[in-house]
């Protein structure tokens, strides 16, 4: 293992560990979701997208969109480790009259570029996004990373199909296979397979990797994009509540708030 | 309308690199100059009316000036939530253009027809409507809201409608314009009732009833200083539109009026019931189906007319 791959995996520790001291002192859910994105936007925050923490609008940087807005705590700690803002602002998450709600918003927060929440709606966006820096000749790319329930919406696939049409060379989706959604297992709610050839049967050049293996993460974000005028899209096997044996691939931490118990057992976990 | 439409766009995008015009698969006739002069801006999203949404939204979140096109229910409704959440939520630089407001598509059918359109978008936070009454106000509009920072909806007829005002006006985001002076009654219009209101304004003439007629393009915001005015004094206010009862302009001129402290004025709201049509019919059978014709409207100014003079006798 490369040191620097050996500093990412350490960085992404320190990203879960903030997770879950937010989601207790908040009481809040959606740490499985939040638990699952960890590495790979530690990936993409420290290794592959090209940003400034001090200019979060700069007119060339690369996109990220979080279309499983769901997750928002784990962006919240990954943007503020970078560098976005304070990390000590943290405190107020989920509290009255900050900015710092359960789905990201635009409004008030450095390094978000769309407010989300509801499903489906951020591979659209994306797609407009790539099509104007298309447009302006700018080199800058945009990534967006979709659960796999969010796959259920009808609008990813309206999106997917657009991003191929348009030859969208310069978009990235990375999907958080974990397999679990909201009320079920995906094979049961509604079955996703063949995955990957639903993908390339839309036109995306399609990689596979483990979620949570930094130098996979890594080696396949930097050949983006796989094939010249065709969008690429990573698939990774993700594990629901990765880093806390007690929650991984369980649905219920959707939903659950740890005790004092179970916050300890997964600090512990996660050191 | 919609040649009132392309041809002010088509101007706008030569003095405007940032504009773009997205459709939802419509246009036929209408956009192919568009699209021959700015291939590059004119993006066909498809059948997709979701993605067209968003699409445009990431757009205008990148600096650019986002038309988009389609049947007003298809615009306005299917892709409900994105509007919602990706336009009026980010307060986008996007504009949605309806063609087909009210009965406008007619024999087409009630999945065509644009009865609600004006309720759902006056729900929506940031988002401002307007609905021109004539080819002339719809230049004025499109200039004006290519103009102005924000999502617009802006409800267009369909095609070969009149042109109305007598004369030059000035087209002001959220300012009703006085098309004919008047002091028994006034009608306050929305979109293209405007021929219809202005007939029956000169039909009232003939039996010496003296109507004013306003065109109200911005139903939100809403003037409401030209209604206060109006209610003041002509102490009859008539609303008027090719939409449901349900929430329309009637409803938001309602509003305004219950809300001052005018006395005494004589209300009512002309407007489609709130039903699907019942019949297959054209545009001019659908209105009269729906109380809407000339007739109609001078009838209902006459009743309140009528109304009020005994009223006066009495006292």
């Amino acid at each position: 293992m490369t040191l620097e791959i050996k500093k990412l995996k350490q960085r992404a520790a320190i990203i879960r560990r903030e997770i879950i001291k937010m989601s207790y002192r908040a009481r809040h859910g959606h740490i499985g979701s939040a638990l699952s994105t960890v590495d790979i936007l530690t990936a993409l925050y420290f290794k592959i997208l090209s940003i400034n923490p001090k200019r979060p609008k700069a007119d060339n940087r690369d996109r990220f969109i979080l279309s499983k807005g769901h997750a928002a705590s784990a962006l919240y700690v990954v943007l503020a480790q970078r560098g976005f803002f304070d990390s000590k602002l943290l405190e107020n998450y989920l509290v009255d009259g900050s900015v710092f709600a359960a789905h990201p918003s635009f409004y008030g927060i450095p390094g978000i570029e769309l407010s989300t929440g509801s499903l489906g709606h951020g591979l659209s966006v994306a797609v407009g996004m790539a099509l104007a820096a298309k447009y302006d000749k700018k080199k800058c790319r945009v990534f967006v990373i979709l659960s796999d329930g969010e796959c259920d919406e009808g609008s990813t696939w309206e999106a997917a199909m657009s991003a191929s049409q348009f030859r969208l060379d310069n978009l990235t989706v990375i999907v958080d296979y974990n397999e679990l959604q909201a009320f079920g297992k995906t094979k049961e709610v509604m079955d996703l397979e063949p995955f990957v050839d639903k993908w390339k049967s839309f036109n995306f050049s399609v990689q596979e990797v483990n979620g949570h293996n930094m130098s996979q993460i890594i080696n396949s974000l930097k050949k983006v994009p796989f094939k010249k005028g065709k969008p690429s899209v990573i698939i990774a096997h993700t594990v629901k509540g990765k880093g806390v044996s007690f929650m991984e691939n369980k649905l219920e931490w959707h939903y659950n708030v740890m005790s004092e118990k179970q916050f300890t057992l997964a600090m512990e976990e996660l050191q | 309308m919609r040649t009132a439409f392309i041809n002010t766009l088509m101007q706008l995008a030569g003095e405007d690199e940032r504009i773009f015009l997205l459709t939802g698969d419509l246009g036929f006739t209408v956009f192919e100059n568009f699209r021959k002069q700015y291939p590059e801006r004119f993006l066909n999203i498809g059948v997709a009316e979701q993605n067209m949404v968003g699409i445009a939204s990431g757009l205008a979140l990148s600096g650019k000036i986002v038309f988009i096109y389609s049947i007003v229910p298809f615009l306005t409704m299917r892709p409900f939530e994105q509007i919602r959440n990706d336009v009026c939520y980010h307060n986008l630089n996007m504009k949605m253009i309806g063609v087909g407001g009210g009965y406008s598509y007619g024999v087409n059918g009630p999945t065509h027809h644009a009865l609600e359109d004006i309720a759902a978008m006056k729900a929506l936070h940031n988002m401002s409507i307007i609905c021109p009454g004539d080819p002339l106000e719809v230049k004025g509009a499109v200039k004006a809201i290519a103009a102005t920072n924000g999502p617009f909806y802006l409800r267009l007829g369909k095609s070969s409608e009149p042109i109305i005002h007598p004369r030059p006006f000035l087209f002001k985001i959220g300012k009703g314009i006085m098309v004919k002076n008047g002091k028994d009654a006034t009608i306050i219009s929305t979109g293209n009732m405007l021929e219809n209101a202005m007939l029956a304004a000169n039909m009232l003439k003939q039996k010496a009833v003296d109507v004013r007629v306003i065109s109200m393009h911005t139903v939100k915001p809403l003037d409401r200083s030209i209604i206060l005015k109006a209610a003041k004094e002509t102490g009859i206010i008539v609303t008027l539109e090719e939409h449901s009862v349900m929430s329309g302009l009637g409803s938001s001129v309602a509003e305004v009026l219950t809300e001052s402290d005018i006395p005494k004025v004589l209300f009512k709201k002309i407007a489609a019931p709130d039903a699907f049509a019942k019949m297959v019919g054209s545009q001019k059978y659908l209105r009269e189906a729906a109380g809407l014709s000339v007739k109609a409207i001078a009838d209902a100014v006459i009743k309140l007319f009528n109304k009020r003079a005994k009223v006066k006798k009495k006292l």
